[in-house]
């Protein structure tokens, strides 16, 4: 069969341009959701074994892992569930659930985690990448400056991406299947012969040694398809290959890279095209089209990898972000929905709610009614959508952008991001009220006399923005620094060369950098200035406490007032931060987006002059702080979506929850009155959205018999996860905050 | 000019179409039972004073939120501020804004007929059927009630009618008959809901040092509920 009969379109045939293929091609769906069918035999035949085999891996925290072998593309061979029953195969090492180790990211990690669950570390493996081979972290740690080392310690700048993989980059897994591995072996191999300048400038060498690496990781993706029994080195001929051939280079990128994120992009109305051609010509029924979807999905919800208590407690719940991005209008105002974005829903009823893959929405008010109405009715049922605002980054990005991790846009295939953590905004604002020094460790962390400290009883509001402006100076130099090095070493000990080689050789790279507790600062603000701050010290003079002698209106309740803070202190941070020097020439970006790790930073962090106690969680990403907004959840979702996007083009993140009665009074209303937030929302230029509906009793419920509830899922910040493998302190923290409720 | 204004609600989802931004105006000539809101009785204890001006201000700032909604006036009893409420629908009507009013009916002048005809939809409560009950229950009379809703039937002025039911107080079989007969001649009434009453405002009670007299009375259990909606609909009522 001829894989390209009945496409139409040249301009992606004669050179790699996925985007072309899609919009010559797809078919829009404006119906509902009435053709969708429901599982067959063979999926909940293979998602009940799989379920059981989730019950051991909740009990002794992981199934497997193995010891000895480090994951490459094609290091483990063949694995399956259940191979007469499996449509779409392919795992990531030789037995589902089974994670895999990958010690040139830093050896001590592997070490640690498999310690943690009872397993030992080959001493061979031990000995080659303690004794000859270098790993990114040591790598990065050889580089680090005093400073870096200071800020990192004392929880001025956590998470970065110095021991553990980076990710969120996103390999265009689609371009395996229209072209097949040939195609993209030849493209690479003609650049490489190309690059032969007179002058080999440092850049150049770099590119060479690149684009040789990933030649090699496309030829052993095509020997690890050949040991599942298929040649991918020519363009897929049906739906079901197509789904296939994705799966496969998706599948080399997570056993290639352990990523933090490792996205999936946006396939879903590509795969649209293939299966519409096998429904026209009769070879695929709708039944068998939701079969496969079915199953590649549940190949995505098995995705693992090993990962140390430590990194567990910021990011909770084992997320790998298998982000996949639906929907979306293009450039010329045609919507993108297609019936495969309803079958990618749909997964969410035949095999129940899941937290992955990380099933993102790209919103306009223009989408569909029906499918806008799908969505709101999956969100209600399942918790498990978050969305996005198409028509805020379309502009920049074209109609062919996907989401890497939680809420950062690239375009696939053209863009990668060189991923940052966050930076702590109020441990930051409490520097500057004690001249640099660390409120709880009392060491000195800014160098001295950086600023001074505040002297006076009661927080000045001119003196202290002022000082603030100073801190953040040294905070966006020492950042950019810490980035720089991390990056670099990323780069030279653990490349992604698959991930890379599904890109155009020539693409635009970002970096991108973080902030976290923007509402504790918003709100310290606002308290400085229109209320009143008297200062407490200890007996060393630092400031340890703060007292709100007349009160302000916090962040979330729509006041301009405060809610200029927000928006002026990004706006302030990123300009800092882009008067620097990237790594690679990127291009800075900023998010604000803390993940889970809202918990683990406000443990850090002493009392703040918003009246916050000390160790009480940040709220999460751009959330006001958990029962300050009291106006209601419109009010709260006003003041969010004036956080200006052009200055956090890497996502603004509000994980938002409310009680299906507040929504509305039967399951038709709920539904519209949420497309009506959404649209508002959007409309007012937000660019992120998780949708929680539950109530409150369900989730204290969950925690105390959390046997009952094995698939419940909720959205936290830019992504999703199984309430029940939460710890305790996030699942009260969860349970703690606001969820917007009928009066 | 200023309107006493006890508090907003941004995503009213209950109060009319679609999302509603409801503003609870400060002030009440009844003395209902079950209140959940009676720190809104008392006209001087507002916690906002605003313009009309002002308060288009806040309206506008969540415009892209209410376009298949609108705005709410509450209470209280919104319509004790007609000359706020005139003025503040002015504005919404230029902007093409939807404007409902949630009231008891209890007071018809000729400056809130001015408000009635810049209103889309009334949101009315009806608490009571039997003039001696509706007296018990609210401190007030039932005729003016009955006298606005004539009038809004004269006008065409489109309605939500609620009932609040309260075991013991408004669920005796006979009157619930009776009321559904009552609304059925209407011909305005685009929806009726009925709203089982709650122990949520109890706590309120205790704050301005009123005495609550309905501590001992349960919510209405899912029978109790479903019994009146059967009453209801047998009348041909357009309950949601």
């Amino acid at each position: 069969m001829d894989a390209y009969k009945d496409f139409q379109g040249t301009k992606w045939q004669e050179t790699i341009d996925i985007n072309d293929f899609i919009l010559k091609n797809y078919t829009e769906y404006t119906g509902d959701e009435k053709f969708l069918e429901s599982s067959t035999e063979a999926t909940n035949k293979l998602w009940a074994e799989l379920s059981q085999m989730f019950v051991e891996e909740k009990k002794k925290g992981i199934y497997d892992a193995e010891t000895k072998m480090p994951s490459q593309i094609d290091a483990y061979g063949a694995g399956y569930i259940d191979q007469k029953l499996e449509k779409i195969v392919g795992l990531q090492t030789d037995k589902p659930l089974k994670r895999a180790i990958f010690p040139n990211g830093g050896l001590r990690m592997v070490q640690q985690s498999l310690e943690e669950y009872g397993y030992q570390l080959d001493p061979v493996t031990t000995e080659i990448f303690s004794k000859y081979r270098k790993t990114h972290n040591e790598g990065v740690f050889a580089a680090y400056t005093d400073s870096i080392r200071r800020a990192r310690s004392n929880g001025l700048l956590t998470g970065l991406p110095d021991a553990y993989g980076r990710g969120r980059i996103i390999g265009d897994y689609r371009r395996v299947a229209l072209y097949g591995v040939d195609r993209l072996i030849n493209e690479r191999v003609k650049r490489f012969q190309e690059c032969d300048p007179i002058v080999m400038t440092d850049d150049l060498i770099r590119l060479r040694e690149e684009l040789s690496s990933q030649i090699e990781a496309l030829k052993a993706l095509k020997r690890m398809a050949e040991s599942y029994g298929f040649d991918i080195s020519n363009p897929a001929n049906n739906a079901k290959e197509a789904i296939q051939w994705t799966y496969f280079a998706y599948l080399g990128a997570i056993k290639d890279q352990n990523g933090a994120a490792m996205s999936l992009g946006r396939v879903t109305t590509f795969l649209d095209i293939y299966i519409e051609r096998d429904l026209k010509n009769g070879t695929l029924t709708e039944q068998e089209a939701q079969e496969l979807m079915d199953h590649f999905v549940m190949k995505l919800r098995i995705v693992r990898f090993l990962r140390t208590n430590e990194y567990n407690e910021l990011f909770s719940g084992d997320p790998v972000w298998v982000t996949e991005s639906i929907g979306g209008m293009t450039n010329k105002g045609r919507s993108m929905v297609t019936k495969n974005s309803f079958r990618m829903l749909h997964t969410l009823y035949n095999l129940g709610p899941a937290p992955e893959p990380n099933l993102t929405v790209l919103w306009s008010d223009r989408l569909p009614e029906a499918w806008k109405k799908y969505c709101a009715k999956v969100s209600i049922d399942t918790s498990s959508l978050q969305y996005e605002n198409d028509d805020l980054m379309r502009p920049q990005l074209g109609d062919d952008y996907g989401i890497a991790c939680c809420v950062s846009p690239m375009r696939i295939g053209q863009q990668m991001q060189f991923f940052g953590a966050r930076a702590n905004l109020p441990k930051s604002l409490l520097y500057t009220i004690n001249g640099g020094k660390d409120e709880i460790t009392k060491k000195q962390v800014l160098p001295k006399h950086w600023v001074e400290k505040v002297s006076g009883d009661y927080l000045e509001f001119d003196e202290v923005w002022e000082k603030f402006d100073r801190t953040l100076d040294w905070v966006a130099e020492t950042y950019v620094k810490a980035l720089n090095i991390i990056h670099y070493m990323h780069d030279k000990y653990s490349y992604e060369a698959l991930e890379m080689a599904l890109h155009d050789v020539d693409i635009v790279r970002t970096q991108a950098f973080g902030v976290s507790g923007l509402s504790i600062i918003a709100d310290s603000f606002a308290a400085i200035k229109y209320g009143k701050v008297r200062i407490v010290r200890d007996e060393d003079g630092d400031a340890v406490d703060y007292v709100n002698e007349k009160d302000y209106v916090p962040f979330g309740n729509n006041d301009d007032n405060t809610d200029q803070f927000a928006v002026q202190i990004v706006e302030l941070f990123m300009n800092k931060i882009r008067k620097r020097k990237m790594y690679k020439n990127a291009t800075p970006t900023q998010s604000v987006l803390t993940i889970t790790s809202n918990v683990v930073y406000g443990k850090k962090t002493g009392n703040t002059p918003d009246g916050r106690r000390g160790g009480t969680p940040f709220a999460p990403g751009a959330n006001p702080m958990h029962g300050r907004d009291t106006k209601g959840a419109v009010a709260s979702l006003a003041s969010v979506s004036k956080l200006p996007f052009e200055h956090a083009n890497d996502g603004i993140s509000y994980t938002f929850a409310i009680t299906p009665n507040t929504l509305g009074k039967n399951r038709d209303e709920e539904a519209q009155n949420l497309c009506g937030l959404l649209d508002g929302y959007f409309l007012q230029t937000g660019h992120h959205l998780n949708v929680n509906i539950f109530d409150r009793q369900l989730l204290i419920d969950a925690m105390e018999h959390p046997e009952q509830y094995p698939q419940l899922t909720i959205r936290v910040s830019g992504y999703a996860v199984n309430f029940v493998r939460l710890t305790r302190e996030q699942q009260l923290d969860v349970i703690n905050r606001t969820i917007a409720t009928a009066i | 000019m200023t309107g006493n204004i006890h508090s907003f609600e941004s995503f009213g989802t209950k109060d009319g179409p679609g999302i509603r931004f409801v503003i609870f105006m400060q002030g009440c000539p009844l003395r209902c039972l079950y209140c959940h809101n009676p720190d809104t009785w008392n006209v001087k204890n507002r916690a906002y004073e605003m313009t009309p001006e002002e308060v288009f201000k806040e309206i506008n700032k969540v415009k892209n939120f209410i376009r298949n909604g609108g705005i709410t006036i509450s209470g209280g009893e919104p319509l004790l501020q007609p000359d706020f409420i005139l003025e503040l629908f002015k504005r919404c009507k230029e902007e093409g804004i939807h404007t409902a009013i949630d009231t008891s009916g209890y007071l018809l002048n000729d400056k809130i007929k001015d408000v009635l005809a810049l209103t889309d939809l009334v949101l009315l409560d009806i608490k009571h059927i039997n003039p001696n009950k509706y007296q018990t229950l609210t401190a007030k009379p039932l005729e003016p009630t009955l006298q606005f809703i004539d009038y809004l039937t004269e006008t065409e002025k489109p309605m939500w009618v609620r009932y609040v039911l309260v075991p013991g107080y408004s669920n005796d079989e006979a009157d619930l008959h009776q009321w559904a007969k009552y609304v059925s001649t209407l011909p305005t009434v685009q929806r009726v809901d009925i709203l089982p009453f709650h122990q949520m405002g109890i706590h309120k009670w205790e704050q301005i040092g009123a005495k609550y007299q309905l501590k001992e009375v349960l919510p209405p259990t899912k029978e109790e509920i479903i019994q009146a909606e059967t009453i209801f609909k047998s009348y041909g009522l357009p309950l949601i």
